[in-house]
């Protein structure tokens, strides 16, 4: 019955849209001016610069904050990546808890919600205005960022919230109010308010609007142009039919044909490398001289820099406390487990997967230089000019294509499913952080599942620049208020950590496999 | 060497006999079965944030259902027979933790059924039957 009702109110719209796409566009037109104004001055507020330069104090505080995690649980990050791996692997997991969750389980799931346009198009708008260089600041930040998330993820499986029926719910929200109570530190249930707002903006704009953007992106640019509303609607109805409807048959597609895409991106981007495996040194001479001196991109060094630390933490979103919502629910008898298992995300994605497509983009020569001064030209708009003129997925498209003509196909199919699973995954954040706030009620549920849905058009429809913005203040104003959490709480998490490394150590926690 | 005979039961007719079957040898060599349900299960399957959240919760129900209306009846039904019951009600792949407990019980035979309950991708890549036919380090016998 579900089904009928879904194709009976989305026929008329569809038909609606198509008939009249002159009124369609208006509609797109008139979504973006209301859009852009509505939500300018929180993006000026979120990305100010520190006064007198052009670095904007955002960037720095998760940098700052990823570097004081590193260094106050002394590079935990390395020192336990074995450990890590061991756990994924199943090696420390008793068998009697077979048919709970694994830790391979969560950590698939976290990452469907990471991976996904900031590794596509995130980095080629960073490396598309930053230059190559932005490519070392975004490992960079990668790496530091892996002590930020074993922060979040310790402490939201410590503090979570276990349910009379046996379901969790987890997330900083509740290591807000739990831990700094526990501490006796005031202030907070405020920052758990805070903290569930922004990530109900953020589950609209970054994993939400920017990800129907992006798709309705890819879909034009291959079958040609069409109203934007059009494929707002189309996603809108298979998002509701999953969290609203609990149709388990898309998810679990869904949910299958991501890894395969993940694989498949990697994949194709290792043949490329390896094809002009002579140029791969020549690439990272080209990262390295423009990580210090910029090689003419507007900004310089600083320039290279703002971008790749920003693009790391749009992609990987160390520090922002979304992925610890995901981690949070798993069974495990010991909090540190679960920090280890999520250090290997900003690894997988940042290190890993943005670095290929990084790679790909500068050894396939997509960025024009002066073959002079081997500086880069810029456009008027101040980004570097493409062999195409293109930038965002359709900079990554073009560089892919460059050695496999039918990747572009591929890589709609997968910024489409990327775009699903990512999705899904922020549905389930934002509607925690609702819940946090409007109580455990099925019409509170109900409620921001359906205002999801609606924000899936209004994403499609408007245009990638008051969208982008929106979706990384909003991703960025929830690391604002984790972090401050995080200062006041990492003693905890210091606590829980050594004691887990002795008894790790001493062999009273020991290896089943 | 126990006279242990290790049973797979999952309530299907053809477990039934296979059930039958194993209790009439064990009651013949004067030992006991080991009647084993595996649901099957792998940790590396992919799961959205909402199932992880309610995983626990699932687990909890499928092993009480599979207790109270799959093993429990069955126990109760051989109460009378002499030979001792004991249940195992475990998950993973079915082939391979079968295998496990057989060698955990010392178990000298196995006994399943030829179609359990079967799905699309037993269908697709060979029943447990099959694949322990490959692999039962003991005495394997497949009822029809």
């Amino acid at each position: 019955m579900k089904r009928t009702l879904k194709r009976a109110g989305l026929m008329p719209l569809l038909f609606a849209a198509t008939a009249t796409p002159a009124f369609a566009q208006s509609i797109d037109e008139k979504i973006n001016s209301v859009f852009a104004s509505a939500t300018g001055w929180f993006v000026n507020l979120i990305f100010s610069p520190f006064p007198g330069t052009s670095f904007p104090w955002i960037v720095a505080w998760l940098v700052v904050a990823a570097t004081i995690f590193t260094l106050y649980f002394g590079f935990i990050q390395f020192r336990a990546f074995p450990h890590s791996i061991a756990l994924v692997k199943g090696d420390y997991s008793d068998p009697d808890d077979a048919g709970e969750v694994s830790h391979f389980q969560a950590l698939a799931t976290a990452l469907s919600g990471t991976v996904g346009l900031g590794n596509i198009a995130g980095v080629a708008v960073a490396v598309g205005i930053g230059g190559p260089g932005a490519t070392f600041w975004m490992i960079l930040a990668g790496l530091m960022g892996m002590a930020s998330k074993f922060t979040e993820c310790t402490l939201a499986v410590k503090y979570r919230n276990e349910l009379d029926d046996g379901t969790v719910s987890g997330g900083p929200m509740y290591y807000m109010t739990k831990g700094f109570k526990e501490r006796g530190l005031p202030g907070g249930r405020v920052l758990a308010v805070l903290f569930s707002i922004f990530t109900i903006l953020g589950s609209f704009g970054g994993g939400n609007m920017f990800q129907a953007n992006q798709a309705h992106a890819q879909i034009s640019g291959v079958i040609g142009d069409y109203p934007g509303v059009i494929t707002g609607v189309i996603f809108a109805a298979l998002v509701f039919a999953v969290i609203v409807g609990g149709l388990k048959s898309i998810a679990q597609v869904t949910e299958k044909i991501v890894p395969i895409m993940g694989v498949l991106y990697v994949g194709t981007a290792l043949i490329i490398l390896l094809m002009n495996f002579n140029m791969i040194g020549w690439a990272f001479g080209q990262i390295f001289a423009g990580a210090f001196t910029g090689l003419g991109v507007a900004g310089g060094m600083a320039g290279a820099l703002i971008q790749g630390f920003k693009r790391a933490a749009f992609s990987n979103e160390a520090g922002v406390g979304s992925a610890a919502i995901a981690h949070s629910a798993v069974r495990t008898k010991e909090p540190s487990t679960e920090g280890f298992v999520s250090l290997l995300e900003p690894f997988i994605d940042t290190v890993v997967i943005c670095t290929m497509t990084a790679l790909v983009i500068i050894i396939t020569g997509q960025l024009v230089a002066d073959p002079e001064t081997g500086r880069y030209i810029l456009t008027e708009g101040g980004t570097i000019q493409t062999l195409d003129g293109s930038s965002g997925v359709a900079l990554t498209s073009a560089a892919f294509s460059s050695s496999f003509g039918w990747f572009k196909y591929i890589l709609v199919i997968a910024v489409v499913m990327f775009a699903f699973s990512t999705m899904i995954s922020w549905s389930y954040y934002g509607l925690k952080a609702w819940t946090f706030l409007f109580g455990e009620s099925k019409g509170a549920a109900l409620s921001f599942k359906v205002i999801f849905c609606l924000f899936v058009v209004v994403g499609a429809a408007a245009s990638l620049g008051p969208v982008i913005d929106f979706s990384d203040a909003a991703i960025f104003a929830m690391a604002v208020v984790n972090i401050i959490a995080l200062y006041a709480l990492m003693p905890i998490v210091k606590r829980e950590v050594w004691s887990y490394l002795d008894r790790l150590k001493t062999g009273e926690i020991k290896k089943f496999n | 060497m126990t006279n242990t005979i290790v049973v797979a039961y999952d309530g299907s007719d053809s477990a039934v006999r296979a059930l039958e079957f194993a209790v009439d040898r064990a009651k013949h060599l004067n030992g006991s079965v080991v009647v084993a349900y595996v649901l099957e299960w792998s940790p590396y399957q992919f799961l959205t944030p909402d199932e992880i959240e309610q995983r626990h919760k699932r687990r909890k129900e499928e092993l009480k259902r599979a207790e109270e209306a799959v093993i429990s009846p069955m126990i109760a039904k051989y109460a009378d027979s002499g030979v001792p019951l004991k249940p195992v009600i475990t998950y993973g792949h079915v082939a391979e933790t079968l295998i496990k407990i057989v060698k955990k019980e010392e178990a000298v035979q196995l006994v399943v059924g030829r179609t359990g309950q079967s799905n699309l991708s037993t269908r697709l890549f060979g029943s447990v039957a099959s694949s322990l036919a490959q692999s039962c380090p003991v005495a394997l016998t497949i009822l029809p």
